[in-house]
């Protein structure tokens, strides 16, 4: 029972009058799709599957694809980069564990629009040594990611106790190997998928370091083609917020395994 | 159960120069047996050296040398310039509003949110919602403000056609400074929740219950206890609700495609164009000083972050 | 006051007969319900002024809440609280001048310990200084004086709980009630700090009501226990009282260590293992379940009257030994008895029942467990 929550109809006001504040975007928005001279109608929302405006849409599927293979890439370093660091810190340099959080939530003091500045030269050599395709932008969004990843997949290890885990595996006889695998991962999962979801979620939204850096991906083409057709771009700006919102509801549900602790 | 900690607080002050990151411990010469845990750091030092520090300190470095290589300070000395300084002065109180206000509504939200359980519909939507605009949104939030109260958007048509009021009267000013002030608010609030909610929810119901058992009242409560134990960590979220402004760059390149009235626009266009007041690399002095205003900041709010949270233990 | 107190006669409480002058709290009929779900069926208490009573009773029997509502910190359905007298169940937590320490947490953090045990003096109208001199007369009546300057948080949770008790204290309530403020303390601080509380408690004379769950700690302290069960009160009385005497087996069950053993009750007489024992209290004729508690059972020699067991485990606690053993009957029974008499897992024993009366209760017809209480 908690004495110092509002009243419910406190409640009600707050929450209608900023709910539709900020629904009022997103509507207007909706119905800008919606619109067709002077009446409302599906008809930008068909044109998507019209073959004569897939010239039009283009970018936005190319970007798109492109920030897919990022996506996956993405997950990749964090699933077997970082993760695998992680749980060898927390068993082997406890110590570090201090040193390790400050470094992974540098990223947050060092902005993008830093960043890319610095990234620039470095992947003009990636240009030359890998080629121009935008999946190599992954390695840079490893880094946009880590503050996030790391929250996620640090709880997960926190609320198991990894030492005693891997301790009573190896008295029961098993090699690294099984332990990370058969015994640490499995009860990882909750933050490793959390960790994936909100990569994707980043890695689909960011804009900054591909924009300087001329490579396409989903925000970029959003942009190019709001140019050319608005219409166009306030579609797929709600589906990609949709998207990632039911993303982050996932993420919300997913973490919520019995092992969490209640505020009595 | 708490242990008794008699002595001083818990360690402060890891922070020192957030621009250049720790270097990880020196290999030590241990047993044979641990080396391969040491081999097994290498690969993710290797990364965040190749991709964090070096870029790090060549954005920083870069605005310490011309072009040929040459050692100078022009490119600092730069920063003095009228139009960098007001572009600094821009970004400055563009964030600084942004964040008061995203301060207080989204801690009036929190407020409203009090109490709620943590599992149930109403704030896991909430906390999926602010996920998703405080994050993700940048570019996609500026098309949405062009829908809504752009010079076609539906409030600006509904304003007009209702009650004969043109916000645009005066000029075009969405797609310049001040048309940053509303998108920037619309990620704001959502961060703010996202931040602040956990310092509201440790607020325990016994020192309001202790309050009322020692003769206190609810807006006494507030006034002498909520209040106080929560100030810190509202000065530190507004201190990160700063930061995040100041650092946006998506919303701000997408509405404004031209022109560089803040920091992030004025980095832009000096990465974009062979030399900027007849300087070059001056994007990097930029980035210089923008680092060094987002570190103090962050360097500020994480120190008033561990501080509070000692409260909410 | 006609009470007889648990702690032996001191100058402390030997000034507070002189003095005895405190409030008097009651409990009404009061009923209360969370939705469809009845916690409290009306429970009527009569506190008398300097009394200090506790209420015992496992988890979710209801006693927490009755301490809430006399607090008013939650309503009663029904019924009613008084306090010296007067119908309190409409007024306000904070205008019935109680003083209240909770299990925990209940520090302000942000204030040091000085402001904090000042804090109901400042919210009253006193002025800072005088304030803190009280404040500080309160501290060193908990022994805290030194630690005035420190905040919570670097405090021992016995340290806090001193504090949160001056804090209750210093603005000299009418009643103080206290909520489990030992559960989440060690054990060695919770047997000091106990005794501390009743200490002050005599010396202030001010009528306390004391929530806990440990029969150890409510015998100790009080004057009186009021022993609870799923939102009732079972019996009241001195601790002497609820355990040579239990009215009910959930008393008997909560106040000691006893073992239930098959009986049969026939005019009046039980008998157990051979052996005839009176009643605690009339039960019809039937089969019975009887309580026997651990210092009422002894070991005997082959030809006397009892049982023979064989020893499922012993522990040596310092003056005495416990022992378990399993009867031949198949039950299991637990002994207190002298430290000298050594036995182990395994030795074949007989035991006997010293002739007392004993409780009993009806036995229900389908458990054939014994349960140990």
């Amino acid at each position: 029972m908690n004495g110092l929550a509002p009243r419910p109809l406190t409640r009600w006001i707050i929450g209608i009058v900023v709910g539709f504040l900020f629904a009022l975007p997103l509507v207007s928005t909706l119905l800008f799709t919606l619109k067709d001279g002077d009446g409302y109608s599906l008809v930008h929302w068909t044109s998507l599957f019209d073959p004569a405006k897939a010239a039009v849409f283009a970018p936005i599927w190319v970007g798109l694809g492109n920030s897919l293979i990022l996506a996956v890439v993405t997950v990749a370093i964090v699933l077997f980069l970082l993760a695998p660091t992680m749980l060898l810190i927390a068993l082997r340099f406890p110590s570090f564990r201090r040193p390790f959080e400050f470094l992974v939530l540098l990223p947050i003091t060092i902005p993008a629009i830093v960043l890319v500045v610095g990234l620039a030269p470095i992947y003009q050599q990636i240009g030359r040594t890998l080629g121009t395709g935008a999946w190599t932008l992954a390695f840079a969004y490893g880094i946009t990611v880590l503050p996030f990843a790391y929250r996620s997949i640090q709880a997960s290890i926190d609320a198991i106790d990894v030492r005693t885990l891997s301790e009573a595996a190896r008295s029961l006889g098993a090699d690294w190997f099984t332990v990370v695998t058969r015994v640490l991962a499995p009860n990882l999962r909750p933050g490793l998928l959390a960790a994936s979801l909100i990569s994707v979620a980043v890695v689909l939204g960011e804009f900054t370091i591909a924009s300087i850096l001329n490579r396409q991906v989903l925000q970029t083409g959003l942009v190019v083609v709001n140019k050319i057709d608005a219409y166009a771009s306030a579609m797929f700006t709600l589906m990609a917020l949709a998207f990632a919102f039911l993303l982050l509801l996932i993420i919300g549900r997913a973490g919520r395994p019995s092992a969490g602790k209640k505020n009595s | 159960m708490t242990s008794p900690d008699l002595v001083a607080g818990p360690d402060l002050d890891r922070v020192t120069s957030p621009a250049v990151p720790e270097p990880t411990a020196p290999a030590r010469r241990g047993a044979v047996r641990v080396g391969w845990a040491w081999l097994g750091l290498v690969p993710f030092t290797a990364y965040v050296l190749l991709f964090l520090a070096l870029p790090t300190v060549l954005a920083v470095g870069s605005g310490l040398f011309d072009d040929d290589g040459a050692f100078t300070l022009a490119n600092v000395a730069a920063l003095g310039d009228p139009v960098i300084l007001t572009t600094f002065w821009n970004s400055a109180w563009l964030s600084l509003l942004t964040a008061l206000i995203g301060a207080i509504v989204g801690a009036i939200v929190c407020y409203a949110l009090l109490g709620l359980p943590e599992t149930g519909a109403v704030r896991t939507m909430v906390d999926a919602a602010s996920g998703v605009l405080a994050q993700f949104g940048g570019v996609m939030l500026a098309f949405a403000f062009i829908a809504t109260i752009g010079l076609q958007g539906l409030v600006t048509t509904f304003l007009m056609d209702g009650f004969g009021i043109d916000i645009f009267a005066n000029g075009p000013w969405i797609y310049e400074l001040p048309g940053l002030i509303l998108p920037y608010i619309y990620f704001q609030v959502p961060l703010m929740i996202i931040t602040f909610m956990p310092a509201l929810s440790a607020l325990k119901p016994q020192w309001a219950e202790a309050n009322l058992t020692l003769g206190g009242t609810s807006s006494g409560f507030w006034q002498h206890v909520g209040i106080p134990v929560l100030a810190p960590s509202f000065f530190a979220s507004l201190l990160l609700l700063f930061a995040n402004a100041f650092s946006s760059y998506a919303t701000a390149a997408a509405l404004a495609s031209q022109g560089s009235q803040i920091v992030p626009l004025q980095i832009r266009t000096a990465l974009t164009s062979e030399t900027l007041l007849g300087r070059e690399n001056l994007a990097g002095a930029l980035a210089f000083g923008m680092i060094v205003v987002v570190a103090i900041v962050m360097w500020a709010y994480s120190f008033i972050q561990r501080r509070a949270s000692r409260w909410q233990a | 006051m006609t009470n007889p107190r648990s702690l032996p006669r001191t100058a402390d409480n030997l000034l507070l007969a002189a003095v005895g002058d405190g409030t008097r709290a009651e409990f009404r009929g009061v009923v209360k319900d969370y939705g469809t779900n009845r916690v409290l069926h009306g429970v009527d208490l009569d506190v008398a002024p300097g009394e200090f009573v506790s209420l015992l009773g496992p988890s979710g029997c209801g006693k927490t809440t009755a301490l809430r509502v006399l607090a008013g910190l939650e309503q009663a359905t029904e019924g009613s609280v008084y306090l010296g007298g007067r119908d309190v169940s409409r007024v306000p937590t904070n205008k019935r001048d109680i003083g209240m320490v909770f299990q925990s947490y209940s520090l302000f953090p942000h204030l040091r310990v000085i402001d904090n045990t000042a804090f109901g003096l400042r919210r009253r109208g006193v002025r800072p200084a005088e304030a803190h001199k009280r404040a500080g007369d309160a501290l060193d009546l908990v022994g805290l004086g030194h630690l005035a300057d420190r905040y919570a948080h670097q405090l021992s949770g016995g340290q806090q709980q001193r504090v949160a008790l001056a804090r209750a204290l210093v603005t000299e309530p009418r009643v103080l009630l206290l909520d489990e403020p030992l559960s989440a303390l060690d054990a060695k601080v919770r047997v000091q700090l106990r005794d501390e509380i009743r200490r002050i408690q005599l010396r202030l004379g001010i009528t306390t009501v004391f929530v806990t769950h440990d029969q150890e700690e409510a015998l100790a302290v009080s004057d009186r226990i009021a022993v609870m069960s799923a939102g009732r009160i079972e019996q009241i009385g001195t601790p002497e009282d609820l355990y040579l005497r239990p009215a009910t087996p959930e008393v008997a069950a909560f106040v000691g260590l006893s073992s239930l053993v098959p009986g049969v009750v026939s005019h009046g007489v039980a008998t157990v293992w051979g052996q005839a024992l009176p009643l605690q209290s009339p039960l019809r004729d039937g089969a019975v379940e009887v309580f026997l508690r651990p210092e009422n059972l002894r070991f005997v020699g082959p030809g006397d009257p009892g049982i023979g067991a064989v020893v499922h485990e012993s522990t040596f606690l310092g003056s005495f030994r416990r022992t378990v053993v399993r009867t031949d009957d198949g039950h299991l029974v637990r002994l207190q008895h002298a430290a000298s008499d050594h036995v182990e897992f395994g030795d074949a024993v007989r035991i006997a029942i010293t002739p007392s009366p004993v409780a009993v209760r009806p036995r229900p017809t389908s458990t054939q467990d014994d349960a140990e209480a």
